[in-house]
């Protein structure tokens, strides 16, 4: 085997679908066919010229890429170290970054004939890319989102329904993103001929880690080209925000053999990941377990039992996390940190009040780690932070914890 | 030979076909769930199946996750339902007990470990719903150097191809998903399953066991008749969801035992 290959972060997963020890292929013997003949589709489609001829066809003209890489020149100097670029792909689309994968997914589903399409969604965000697509295909499409983010995405879920999709409050667990996956999970059993199931992270059973990572690689390779033509070189650092980690391990993926770039991962550190699991911090605060086909680092209890997160952020309340992120934190190739909802939520006003940008309360939570790091840094070192999602559906839920009112302005 | 081999030479001999029983360990409570399982062979069970509450199941319907929702609650663990098997085997040594669930509370618990306690406990075999044979490795092959039978799923969706795969490590018998959907959903068609029996069985000398979607004695009935057995779980917990005492319920479980036993 030549060096260059033993040496690349890049050839995972292993054809069992393994990161290291993560990943697989935990699934019930219903779904197992169908996932080999989506692994066989997808291995077909990575090297098919005319697919991605349609990717980079839609990207360009319907989502709107590339996304632009800005430099955010009033909180460089506020916080007055870092030169700090964000990457927009809150300008895509359906305002996220979450379109760049269903895209690819919709594609592959009407290739393999699949005329009904059912995803899961936390903050909605997801939801809406996969309603959008569906919408512009003319494909049937169902979404299963926890009763709880049902109430506070409010927009999302009106969104997700003018967009035509079914969106189904799920009770059962806490009704967060994790109930909404499960109960997606059972709608694919039952409906396996003719359904194909869209997952919105990089996590689940082998090939859709992989696959999702694929898909959304596009942010990290703009990035890095924008950055070339910027500053004529690579970025010091890139940040992101992680939930399951899609937009994460976009943005990271073509670094990881540019070992020189420090990556840096955000989980949802709730209120706090001392306080008694009240956080989504599954790589700070959880450990290795197998859950929704794969496995990676779980927030759980000693019996093995899945605990609920807890996040201001819809997107983030997850209790695992994409098993790339799980490896690449074991081989110490990224780092991973966790910022508190007032650390988001300050991190939100900020980027109001300096850039004129209403982040997502996700990448806000990039935001604010960035607000740790950036005064201790020169003033050449260049950051990246992904800026994944706009905060228009956010706005409720942070004018709550601000303490506003709605209409007694 | 284990009880689950010794048990279908017995029924083999007797010409009767398999009745198996799910209930979830530890629902409603400890004490009432160990109750009714030490009621079920007299109720005629051939073969016990305990189902491991789990937070995450995802392939169960309303019914077995509420099941796991009230036995987590009221504190069951993996050693409770170890426990609850090591207290049925101080008055039954012969029918077997297959655990069945997910596979993260084993894989924390730790495969050596778990398999070394439930080996001592006197658990026969596994059935576990997210180790399909691509996951060989992770526990069917220690279980079954450990003397437990690792039970196989065979679904509607597992074709000629993928057959020999799922056969290929399976022990004690097959389970055969009578539908594509989740426990206690579909009704199960005699008409439907006796033909993928049939293509299972001309691949295994094993037995072949039909579940999900089988309700009541009459299905029971047909549905055995077509198979080596069949499996009851959702309708009898539902008698457990509705409060029905550890006597009702058994008698509910003795008249599917009684139409499984008239194939």
């Amino acid at each position: 085997m030549p060096d260059d290959i033993l040496n690349s972060f890049m050839t995972g997963p292993d054809e069992n679908g393994r990161f290291g020890d993560f990943g697989g292929r935990f699934v019930s013997e219903t779904l197992m066919p169908l996932i080999l003949e989506l692994e066989a589709q997808y291995e077909h489609a990575k090297t098919d010229e005319t697919f991605w001829a349609q990717m980079h066809d839609l990207w360009t003209h319907y989502v709107g890429r590339p996304s632009p890489l800005y430099y955010a020149e009033r909180l460089t100097q506020h916080l007055g170290g870092a030169k700090i670029y964000l990457k927009r792909d809150e300008l895509n689309h359906t305002g996220a970054h979450k379109i760049n994968n269903v895209l690819g997914q919709i594609i592959l589903a009407r290739r393999m004939g699949k005329t009904r399409i059912i995803a899961e969604t936390g903050a909605g965000q997801h939801g809406v890319a996969t309603a959008t697509v569906c919408a512009k295909f003319g494909l049937k499409c169902v979404v299963y989102m926890g009763a709880h983010d049902v109430e506070r995405q409010a927009p999302n879920v009106f969104r997700m329904k003018l967009l035509g999709a079914e969106v189904i409050p799920v009770t059962s667990g806490r009704g967060t993103l994790k109930d909404a996956m499960n109960d997606a999970l059972r709608d694919w059993v039952t409906n396996v001929h003719d359904t194909f199931y869209c997952i919105g992270t990089v996590a689940g059973p082998h090939p859709y880690p992989a696959m999702v990572r694929d898909f959304q690689a596009i942010i990290g390779k703009e990035a890095k080209e924008q950055m070339q033509a910027a500053e004529g070189r690579l970025p010091d650092t890139i940040i992101a925000a992680i939930g399951g980690g899609s937009n994460a391990m976009g943005l990271f993926f073509p670094f990881l053999d540019d070992t020189d770039v420090n990556i840096i991962g955000v989980e949802a550190g709730g209120k706090g990941v001392n306080s008694k699991m009240e956080h989504c911090a599954s790589l700070t605060g959880g450990r290795p377990g197998v859950l929704h086909g794969n496995r990676t680092y779980l927030l759980q209890d000693d019996d093995g039992q899945i605990l609920e997160g807890f996040s201001i952020s819809a997107g983030l309340d997850y209790p695992g996390i994409g098993p790339e992120h799980a490896w690449l934190h074991e081989i110490g190739r990224a780092q991973y940190v966790s910022i508190t909802d007032l650390e988001a939520l300050e991190a939100f006003q900020l980027s109001c009040e300096l850039e004129g940008i209403i982040p997502a309360l996700e990448p806000s939570h990039a935001l604010a780690h960035v607000m740790k790091i950036a005064p201790e840094l020169p003033k050449d070192h260049l950051i990246i932070m992904n800026m994944c999602g706009r905060g228009d559906k956010d706005i409720f839920t942070v004018a709550r914890a601000l303490g506003f009112e709605m209409g007694s302005f | 030979m284990t009880r689950i081999d010794a048990k279908f030479a017995e029924l083999h001999t007797a010409g009767k076909k398999a009745f198996v029983a799910y209930v979830m360990a530890g629902d409603p409570n400890y004490n009432t769930s160990l109750e009714i399982v030490r009621g079920l062979p007299a109720a005629g069970v051939d073969i016990i199946e305990l189902g491991i509450p789990f937070t995450d199941p995802m392939a169960d319907g309303p019914t077995i996750q509420l099941a796991g929702q009230r036995a987590l609650e009221a504190g069951q663990t993996l050693e409770k339902t170890l426990q609850i098997a090591r207290e049925f085997r101080k008055t039954d040594d012969a029918t077997p007990i297959v655990l069945m669930g997910y596979y993260n509370p084993i894989y924390s618990r730790g495969v050596d470990r778990f398999l070394k306690d439930a080996v001592a406990a006197g658990i026969d075999g596994l059935i576990i719903v997210d180790l399909p044979p691509e996951e060989d490795s992770e526990l069917c092959i220690p279980a079954k150097a450990a003397g437990i039978n690792f039970i196989r799923l065979a679904t509607p969706t597992t074709d000629d191809k993928r057959l020999p795969k799922v056969l290929q490590n399976t022990s004690g018998f097959v389970y055969y998903v009578s539908i594509t959907g989740i426990t206690g959903a579909a009704a199960a068609q005699a008409v439907d399953v006796a033909p993928e029996v049939a293509r299972i069985k001309s691949k295994t000398d094993l037995p072949v066991i039909v579940g999900f979607g089988v309700r009541t004695p009459d299905t029971a009935q047909e549905i055995a008749a077509v198979a080596d057995g069949t499996v009851v779980g959702s309708a009898i917990v539902e008698r457990i969801a509705n409060g029905d005492s550890p006597v009702d319920v058994l008698a509910f479980v003795k008249s599917l035992a009684d139409g499984a036993h008239r194939a």
